[in-house]
C-alpha cells in the first residue's frame, strides 16, 4: 500500500467517525431519555395534574398547555407564513421588495429565541396588556415559526411547474383562482411538512414562553387565551432549577422530557416522511 | 393548391425579407373572409433584446397556419402573444397591434382571463394538472362559474369525446391524470382547452414530446378540430407542418420570411432562406 | 375576471409578505427603545468594559465584560467541536455514504437538529455534567467546558446540513477534472471539493456558531451560572442568553436591570444579525462563482 492510498484511508476513516459521533450522540439521547423516562411514565402521568408539590402525579396540564401554545403558534404563523410565501412565488419573483424581505426572513430564522421572549415581553404582555398569557406565548411563538413556515412553504410553491400555472391560465383562470385551485393544492404535502416542523420546534422551545405565558404550577386548568399555562419544556425547567424535592422531582423531569422528545421526535420523523414520499411522487 | 399572390396582406409589410407582389388579396384571405386574426406591426422585446421584428401575419378562420422555423426564431413567443401569456414574463415590452375579430387584444382594455377563454393553448410538455381527470376537463369550466354537476359532466363527456379520448378514460375520470400515458396527457389537455369552448386554439409545438403514434393522433385531431376551430400551430416538424395545415408561416430570427398556402411553400417557396431551410440546409 | 378583486387579493398579500420585514424591524425598534435607557445609569464603556454583573446589589453594577466573555469561551468550544464533526460528517455524506447509507443518515441529523435544546440541556444537567465532574474531578460539572460541549453538539447538525448543501452545489466536473490528472478521492476531496465549496463551508460555520451564541436553555442549565470572568474552561460561567433568562423574571420592568438585560438581549441581536447578513453574502457570492441561482 503506497503513503497515498493509507493517507486516504485514514482520512475517510476520520470522515467516518464524524459521522458516527452524530449517530452516538443521538443514540445516548434517546438511550438516557427513554431508558430512565420509561418508569416514570403510566396513564396516571399522561392524565392527572401535579400533586404533593410537583412531587407526583402528572404532567396533564403541561402537555396540554404545550398543545395550545403550539396550536396558537401555528393559528398564527401558517396565515401570515403562506401569504409572505405566494407572494414572493407568486406576485413579484424579483425585485428588490422581495430581496428585502427575503433577507428579513433569513435573519428572522437566526434570532436567538431568547430575544424573541423579550420582544414578546415588550410588545404582547406589556405594550399590548396580554399579560402573561396563552395568548402572548402563542403569538411569541408564532413569530419565532414564521421564517421557518416561510421558507418551506416558498420551497414547495417553487417546486409546483410553471408549466401548470400557464395551463390554468391559459383556460381564462385569473391569478388568484390559478394559486387557490392549482398552486396551493400541488403545494399542500410541502406546506404540510412546514407546519408540523414549526409544531416540533413551537412545542420544544422554552426561552420565548419563559416571560410571556409560562407558570411553574397552576391549580387547574386554563380556562381562556389570557390564562397563564404549565408546558413541557418549561415544567422540566423548573423541576430541575426551583423544586425542594431534588429526587422525586428529577425523576417526573425525566418523564416529561421523554413526554416532550417523543412528540417532537414524532413530528420531525412525520415530516421526513412526508417529504419523502412527496419526491417520489413528482418523480413517478 | 391555387395561388392567389401577395404574401403579407398588412400594410407596413415587413423589411425586404417578404416577397410581395402587386396589391390584391392574401393567400389565406381567398375564401373571402375577413380573418379571425391579424397581427399588424408587432415587435416583441425581452428587455433589450428585440425578439420579434414587425411581425404581420394573418390566421384565417377555421383554417389551420402553421409557424415553422429553426429553435430561437421567435415563433413560439409570437403565438403566446396572441392569449398574452407572455405577459407573465417580466420586463417584455410589446409593439404593434393583435386584432381577434377586428379588436385590439394587446390594450389595457382587454381582460387577459376573458381572452384566454376564447384562445385556448395546449402547450410543448403535456401540462395536466396534479388532479382528476374530470377535474382537469372541468376546471376551466368551474373557473367559469359552471356550478352544475349535470351539466359539468355532459361538457366533461363532450370534450373527452371531441378529444378522442373518452373511450380510454371513460372507467377512470376519478383516477390521476398524472396516471395517463404522455399522448394521453396531451390529449387530455386538448380536451380540457375545448371544454371552454374557445374560438381559437393555440398549438404551441403539441407533439413535441411524443412518440410517434400518439403524434399521428394529435395530428388527425387537429385536422378533425379545424371545422370548428381557427387554429395556429407552432412546429419544427415539416412534415407535420405539411400534414396538417393550411398555410405555412416561416420564421427567422425573429422576422416573418414568407407565408403562403403550405403546398405552395412547401413546392415552391419563394424565398431564398425559406427554400434553405426546408431543404434542411440548416435549422 | 374581477379586477378589483383580484388587486385587492395581491394587495393582501403583499400586506403579508411585509409582515416579516415589521417583525424584524419591530424586533430592532423594540430592543433599542427597551435598551437604551441603561446608558441613562451607566456609560457605555462602563457597561461593555465593566468586570462586575451584580444587577441586584445595592448600589448596582452592570458590567456586562463576564457574561460576553463566558458567551465567548462557550462558543468557541462549541466551534472546536461542531465545525470538525459538522464538516467531517458533511463530507461522509457527500462522499463515503451509499444512496441507502443516505436514507439513514440524513434523517438522523435532522432529527438531532430538531431536539429542543432544554432536553440537551436536561441530558447536560444529569448525564454529561456528572461524567465531566468525574473525569476532570471536579467541585461540580456545571462549566463553561460542558456548556462548550454540549453546544457543540447541538451545533453539529445545523453545520453538517448547511455544509452538505454547500459540497452538492459543487460541478461534478471538477471531479472528473482531478480524477483525470491522476489525483485518488482523497486527494480530490480536500484539495478540490472542500476548496471550492469553500465560502459555502464557512457559512455553514457562521451559521453554527450564531445558533451556539444564541443558544438559551442549555447554557441556563448547564454553564453554572457564574457571573465572573472566565480563567479556566472548568470554571462555571453565565453567558449572555443565561442571564436574561435567569433574570429577566425578577426584573421589574422598566427598571435599571430590566433595561440592562435588554441591552445585553441587544448586543446578542447584534451579533447574530451580523454574522446572518455575512452568511448570507458569502453564500450568496459562493453561488454566483460556482454559476448558480442569479
Amino acid at each position: 500500500m503506497t503513503k497515498r492510498d493509507l493517507f486516504q484511508k485514514a482520512g475517510f476513516a476520520m470522515l467516518g467517525l464524524c459521522m458516527a459521533a452524530n449517530v452516538v450522540f443521538l443514540g445516548a439521547i434517546l438511550w438516557f431519555i427513554a431508558s430512565r423516562g420509561l418508569p416514570a411514565i403510566s396513564w396516571e402521568f399522561l392524565t392527572a395534574a401535579p400533586r404533593d408539590a410537583m412531587t407526583a402525579g402528572g404532567i396533564a396540564p403541561a402537555i396540554l398547555g404545550t398543545l395550545y401554545l403550539t396550536l396558537g403558534a401555528v393559528a398564527v404563523a401558517l396565515p401570515l407564513g403562506v401569504a409572505c410565501a405566494v407572494y414572493l412565488t407568486e406576485y413579484s419573483p424579483k425585485g428588490w421588495a422581495v430581496n428585502l424581505i427575503r433577507i428579513s426572513v433569513n435573519n428572522l430564522a437566526g434570532v436567538p429565541s431568547v430575544v424573541f421572549g423579550l420582544f414578546g415581553l415588550a410588545v404582547f404582555v406589556k405594550g399590548a396588556g396580554f399579560g402573561v398569557s396563552i395568548l402572548s406565548g402563542s403569538l411569541t411563538l408564532g413569530m419565532l415559526t414564521l421564517p421557518l413556515i416561510i421558507s418551506a412553504s416558498q420551497e414547495a410553491l417553487v417546486a409546483v411547474p410553471q408549466s401548470v400555472r400557464e395551463a390554468s391560465l391559459a383556460l381564462g383562470a385569473s391569478r388568484w383562482e390559478t394559486i387557490r385551485k392549482v398552486v396551493l393544492p400541488a403545494a399542500l404535502p410541502g406546506i404540510l411538512t412546514g407546519v408540523i416542523l414549526s409544531v416540533g420546534r413551537a412545542a420544544g422551545e422554552t426561552a420565548p414562553i419563559l416571560f410571556t405565558a409560562a407558570a411553574f404550577y397552576l391549580k387547574g386548568y386554563p380556562d381562556s387565551i389570557f390564562s397563564e399555562v404549565m408546558a413541557l419544556p418549561y415544567h422540566i425547567y423548573a423541576l430541575m432549577t426551583e423544586g425542594t424535592h431534588p429526587e422525586a422531582q428529577t425523576r417526573i423531569a425525566y418523564g416529561s422530557s421523554l413526554v416532550l422528545l417523543a412528540l417532537v421526535l414524532a413530528m420531525s420523523m412525520l415530516a421526513i416522511y412526508i417529504r419523502q414520499r412527496q419526491r417520489r411522487s413528482y418523480h413517478a | 393548391m391555387l395561388s392567389v399572390t401577395l404574401e403579407n396582406p398588412a400594410a407596413g409589410a415587413p423589411s425586404g425579407a417578404v416577397i410581395l407582389n402587386a396589391g390584391g388579396t392574401a393567400e389565406g384571405d381567398a375564401v373571402g373572409v375577413e380573418p379571425k386574426i391579424s397581427a399588424r406591426g408587432v415587435n416583441f422585446y425581452y428587455g433589450s433584446k428585440r425578439a420579434l421584428r414587425d411581425i404581420s401575419l394573418d390566421f384565417a378562420p377555421r383554417m389551420v397556419t402553421a409557424i415553422i422555423g429553426p429553435s430561437g426564431c421567435g415563433k413560439s413567443t409570437f403565438i403566446r402573444l396572441i392569449n398574452r401569456m407572455n405577459e407573465l414574463v417580466p420586463g417584455t415590452r410589446l409593439e404593434g397591434e393583435i386584432l381577434l375579430d377586428g379588436l385590439d387584444i394587446t390594450g389595457p382594455a382587454c381582460d387577459a382571463a376573458e381572452l384566454r377563454k376564447r384562445v385556448g393553448m395546449v402547450f410543448q410538455k403535456p401540462n395536466p394538472f396534479p388532479k382528476t381527470i374530470f377535474e382537469n376537463v372541468a376546471y376551466g369550466l368551474e373557473v367559469g362559474g359552471l356550478r352544475d354537476r349535470l351539466a359539468l359532466e355532459e361538457r366533461v363527456e363532450l370534450s373527452l369525446r371531441k378529444a378522442a379520448l373518452w373511450d380510454e378514460v371513460k372507467d377512470r375520470l376519478r383516477e390521476s391524470a398524472l396516471g395517463l400515458s404522455g399522448g394521453q396527457q396531451q390529449r387530455l389537455c386538448i380536451a380540457r382547452c375545448l371544454a371552454v369552448e374557445p374560438e381559437v386554439i393555440l398549438f404551441d409545438e403539441p407533439c413535441a414530446s411524443l412518440d410517434p403514434i400518439s403524434t399521428a393522433k394529435i395530428e388527425e385531431l387537429i385536422l378533425e378540430l379545424k371545422r370548428q376551430y381557427t387554429i395556429a400551430i407552432v412546429t419544427h416538424n415539416m412534415q407535420q407542418a405539411a400534414r396538417v395545415s393550411d398555410r405555412t408561416a416561416f420564421f427567422l430570427m425573429g422576422e416573418l420570411i414568407e407565408v403562403g398556402p403550405t403546398g405552395r411553400i412547401f413546392k415552391a417557396p419563394r424565398d431564398k432562406r425559406t427554400e434553405d431551410y426546408i431543404t434542411g440546409r440548416f435549422g | 375576471m374581477n379586477t378589483t378583486k383580484e388587486k385587492l387579493i395581491k394587495l393582501l398579500f403583499t400586506a403579508a409578505a411585509f409582515s416579516s420585514l415589521a417583525l424584524l424591524a419591530g424586533i430592532i425598534i423594540v430592543l433599542f427603545r427597551e435598551a437604551l435607557p441603561v446608558f441613562n445609569f451607566v456609560s457605555p464603556l462602563a457597561f461593555l468594559g465593566g468586570e462586575s454583573w451584580y444587577p441586584t446589589a445595592e448600589p448596582p453594577e452592570f458590567g456586562v465584560y463576564p457574561l460576553i466573555m463566558a458567551s465567548a469561551w462557550v462558543t468557541a468550544i462549541a466551534l472546536a467541536i461542531c465545525v470538525p464533526l459538522g464538516v467531517g460528517s458533511a463530507l461522509y455524506l457527500h462522499e463515503l455514504a451509499g444512496e441507502r447509507q443516505r436514507a439513514v443518515l440524513k434523517p438522523v441529523i435532522e432529527v438531532l437538529a430538531s431536539v429542543p435544546s432544554i432536553i440537551y440541556g436536561f441530558f447536560g444537567m444529569t448525564v454529561m455534567a456528572p461524567l465531566m465532574q468525574e473525569a476532570f474531578d471536579l467541585p461540580i460539572g456545571l462549566c463553561a467546558l460542558t456548556a462548550g460541549v454540549i453546544l457543540g453538539v447541538m451545533a453539529t447538525p445545523t453545520v453538517a446540513s448547511i455544509a452538505e448543501d454547500a459540497l452538492g452545489y459543487v460541478p461534478r466536473s471538477f471531479r472528473e477534472a482531478s480524477f483525470a490528472l491522476g489525483a485518488n478521492r482523497w486527494e480530490t476531496l480536500v484539495k478540490v471539493i472542500v476548496p471550492a465549496a469553500g465560502s459555502g463551508i464557512s457559512t455553514a460555520v457562521i451559521l453554527g456558531m450564531s445558533r451556539a451564541i444564541g443558544e438559551t436553555m442549555t447554557v441556563l442549565m448547564v454553564a453554572g451560572g457564574a457571573a465572573v470572568v472566565p480563567s479556566s474552561v472548568f470554571d462555571p460561567v453565565r453567558p449572555m442568553t443565561a442571564a436574561i433568562a435567569a433574570e429577566m423574571g425578577e426584573a421589574p420592568v422598566g427598571g435599571e436591570h430590566y433595561h440592562a438585560l435588554f441591552a445585553i438581549a441587544l448586543a446578542l441581536f447584534l451579533v447574530t444579525f451580523v454574522f446572518n447578513i455575512a452568511a448570507e453574502f458569502i453564500s450568496r457570492r459562493y453561488r454566483l462563482k460556482l454559476g448558480l441561482a442569479r
